[in-house]
């Protein structure tokens, strides 16, 4: 089943000098559902905008995005996002912010306070609950955005370099937390939802497809610059050419075994089979991406 | 995000050094005047003395002449401050979220801010009379200024992200404002909620000052009607120390409501 589908997505903006520039030009794939997929490409081409029209906060200015099967307008409602800056609510203590998406939509306030403990308990700060995200480490507040996210159990999680500002080791830590959440190898994942998991989101989605949404993996899309990371996680890697005017240059099955080992995994032969491989076409569009503009400027 | 506002005022080195050299500042100044005036290289006619302007505040105080007075000043102050900031938050929270308005108001705004308040008084005093509404008028063109440019920038200011993603999370507009746009603003307003008390008090003053019958301002200008710099360096003692009270209360409000920042 196809759970995101773009049919020749174009966007185009007005730079300040008043000319046109084409960021997106006729991208068109499809992702199926409960798949995680990886979106990579050189700096600037145009990741993150495709990924904001997909969640809705931007509009394509040609083409279609299909969420299961209906045409989208407006924002994703069968998404959440997780941006790349820090997105908590920096008045808002660390259990007001998992709650937030719960409060918004309804939840009583107890009830939301409740399920957003038992979140945090999942990524291990039960302890911080009363903390500001400002007394936070930077890979505890991106801990408190997933909870915040999965929380609502959307079926779709987008992702824009979620994790690029950590230093390496806890970007490795909150990869594997990542996988395991995403691939529900925690049981208490299921038992946490308990009978309320239909009640998190109202808006768009009924309580039906809620529940049934609980029950299965979600669908990913992740994008990064980093191949390295686009690999260990995704089942898919999208490559996308340089800006402007991006474009699907190459689309990547990943046939490592689940669950991964994070830690062993960018070591075995067949991950580096696939790094080459996809890195030859990666390569030569960074290689494009940093050549000097061909108009002189001004 | 959080990080592009304003300082929180009122924060800085504080402890047992901070106080010895305050008050050392203080008494060193003090010492100088009355010294100076002392050795007649000042007329106590034109700068009077600490000395008798401390008897001349003991003597207000204990006769209870100054307690009328001051409540009318921080009467007008608060109408001023509480008026002035409702109409200056809401103007700024229209003009914040709607770049249409902010559009068109700009160049009235920029104009009647140009204004010179001492010029309004007499206007003021016109319309509202001699009563306390003069002096909150006057305190509130003032406060008003204060708190709808920093109304304005914290609402234009606030984080595009925290926006998205609280949209992302299914917020609606009315919760938009509610959970994004007001604690973000909130912080611009607080941090000009000192300077706004000030402005409150500059203003009540000053409408005083130019005509009225009670009041710290209305104090001074007696005073100096009669040639008593004392009356008038006394007045403005009070003034002062009152600003500094009130202040110090402001700062802890604002320290609790603030509490979130690191």
């Amino acid at each position: 089943m196809i759970a995101l589908e773009l049919e020749r997505v174009s966007r185009d903006f007005t730079t300040p000098d008043g000319r046109g520039y084409r960021a997106l030009d006729d991208v068109s794939f499809s992702i199926s559902a409960g798949s995680f997929v990886a979106i990579v490409g050189p700096s600037g081409c145009g990741k993150s905008t495709l990924l904001n029209i997909v969640a809705g906060l931007l509009a394509p200015s040609a083409g279609t995005v299909r969420v299961d099967g209906e045409p989208q307008s407006g924002l994703n409602r069968r998404a959440t996002y997780m941006f790349q800056q820090d997105a908590l609510l920096p008045w808002k203590t660390v259990r007001e912010n998992v709650a937030l998406g719960l409060t918004l939509g309804g939840v009583a306030k107890l009830e939301a306070q409740a399920r957003a403990g038992a979140w945090l308990e999942r990524v291990g700060l039960a302890a911080f609950a009363a903390h500001y995200p400002s007394q936070l480490s930077g890979g505890m507040r991106k801990r408190v955005v997933m909870a915040q996210n999965w929380i609502l159990d959307r079926s779709i999680v987008l992702m824009d370099e979620p994790f690029s500002a950590l230093d390496v080791h806890t970007r490795q830590q909150m990869e594997s937390e990542l996988l395991e959440l995403w691939e529900g190898r925690s049981a208490e994942s299921l038992a946490l939802r308990g009978a309320n998991g239909a009640q998190g989101d109202t808006r768009g989605v009924d309580g039906a497809r809620a529940f049934q949404a609980s029950g299965q993996r979600k669908t990913i899309v992740f994008v990064t610059h980093d191949l390295e990371e686009a690999i260990a996680l995704a089942d898919e890697v999208v490559v996308l050419s340089a800006g402007p005017a991006a474009h699907v240059v190459a689309r990547h099955t990943v046939t490592l075994d689940r669950p991964r080992d994070l830690m062993e995994l960018r070591t075995a032969p067949a991950f580096v089979d696939l790094y080459r491989a996809i890195w030859a076409v990666l390569r030569q569009e960074v290689i494009k991406s940093q050549q000097p503009a061909g108009q002189p400027r001004g | 995000m959080a990080d592009a506002a304003p300082a929180v005022p009122g924060a800085g080195p504080t402890g047992p050094a901070v106080l010895f050299w305050r008050v050392a500042v203080g008494a060193v100044a003090l010492t100088l005047w009355q010294t100076l005036v002392s050795l007649k290289v000042l007329d106590a006619f034109f700068v009077s003395r600490p000395s008798d302007i401390a008897q001349r505040i003991v003597q207000w105080v204990s006769t209870g002449s100054l307690w009328g007075h001051l409540a009318v000043t921080l009467e007008e102050s608060l109408l001023g401050l509480v008026v002035g900031a409702a109409m200056g938050i809401s103007a700024g929270f229209s003009l914040g979220r709607s770049p249409m308005l902010a559009s068109v108001f700009d160049p009235y705004i920029k104009m009647l801010n140009a204004v010179p308040r001492v010029v309004l008084a007499p206007l003021f005093l016109l319309w509202f009379g001699l009563g306390i509404w003069s002096k909150v008028a006057l305190a509130v063109t003032l406060v008003f200024f204060v708190m709808f440019f920093s109304t304005y920038q914290g609402v234009r200011d606030a984080d595009r992200v925290l926006i998205d993603n609280v949209r992302m999370l299914g917020a609606s507009e009315r919760q938009l404002v509610r959970h994004v746009l007001i604690p973000s603003a909130l912080t611009w307003i607080f941090s000009s909620l000192q300077t706004s008390l000030g402005f409150a008090m500059v203003g009540a003053v000053v409408g005083e000052y130019l005509g009225s019958t009670r009041g710290l301002g209305y104090v001074i200008s007696q005073a100096e009607g009669t040639f008593d710099t004392t009356g008038v360096f006394a007045g403005m003692t009070v003034l002062g120390i009152v600003v500094v009270i009130v202040s110090a209360g402001v700062s802890r409000l604002e320290r609790w409501l603030l509490r979130w920042k690191a």
